[in-house]
């Protein structure tokens, strides 16, 4: 099977951490279908899966009545993943974690998660919805990354 | 659903004879391993190096990052030295994009980390 553009596949996920991780299989199986090297999935399965560790925990507060939404979408080049909660999302994004500080006791040894998406994938952007019924986070990831 | 980490305490010696704790992780290494990796730590109390072995961690997410820094701030209180191996090559990049790397020497196997303390 070979996924060509256009095609579209969407998960639903509990808010339970640990659920993260079929989001993070399936990604991996589409973008193998897409023909994406190994290095790029495993970056990709990171990101996917903090981008869900997020929604479930942040977003949806891990109210296991909300779902996290996750749809993987193909184009010609590129995969792009959105990651849907019911969160009002993040007014601003928090700083560049610092070793050092972290190390020093004087920043929280929690918080890379963010910081992980941003650096793995070619575009990550967050986008707010105030009234808590679709913010999401979009990731994208391309094909021929190498020659853009 | 997430796969649980055992954390196992062994002991082997540098090339000066010196004592080395090794912490041997398994499964996965996320918010729920914050007992079986800090208590692991915890139990290798003294100033001998320590060695963590990754080869058998499927994964890694950023609250286990967190564990690990944690762990690595202890032994920069009392100054101790961390090795780590066994991490597949994507987690060798995410230690090191984070940072972990500045405080604990990354190699390949066991071997080449405990010649590393």
């Amino acid at each position: 099977m070979v996924i060509t553009a256009g095609t579209s596949v969407e998960v639903r996920l509990p808010s339970r951490l640990g659920f993260e991780k079929v989001a993070m299989g399936t990604a991996a199986s589409v973008a193998q279908l897409m023909g994406f090297p190994p290095d790029r999935i495993e970056d990709l399965k990171t990101a996917v899966a903090e981008a869900c560790i997020n929604a479930i925990e942040h977003g949806n507060r891990l109210n296991e009545k909300l779902s996290v939404g996750v749809i993987l979408s193909a184009t010609a080049h590129a995969l792009e993943v959105k990651v849907v909660d019911n969160g009002t999302g993040m007014e601003k994004q928090p700083p560049k974690p610092d070793i050092d500080r972290k190390i020093h006791g004087e920043e929280d040894p929690r918080g890379m998660g963010m910081f992980l998406i941003q650096a793995l994938v070619d575009e990550a952007e967050w986008v707010r919805d105030s009234k808590g019924k679709g913010s999401y986070v979009r990731l994208v990831i391309r094909l021929d990354k190498e020659n853009q | 659903m997430q796969s649980e980490t055992k954390t196992t305490v062994d002991r082997t010696s540098g090339s000066n004879g010196a004592s080395i704790a090794v912490l041997r992780f398994s499964g996965d290494i996320s918010s729920t391993s914050k007992d079986s990796v800090l208590g692991a730590w915890q139990s290798v109390s003294g100033n001998s190096p320590v060695l963590l072995d990754f080869s058998k961690v499927d994964y890694i997410n950023s609250s286990g990052i967190a564990l690990i820094i944690q762990i690595l701030m202890e032994a920069d209180k009392t100054g101790r030295k961390v090795a780590a191996f066994g991490l597949t090559p994507h987690f060798q990049k995410v230690f090191t994009m984070v940072g972990i790397a500045k405080y604990a020497g990354l190699y390949k196997d066991e071997p080449t980390a405990t010649a590393s303390l």
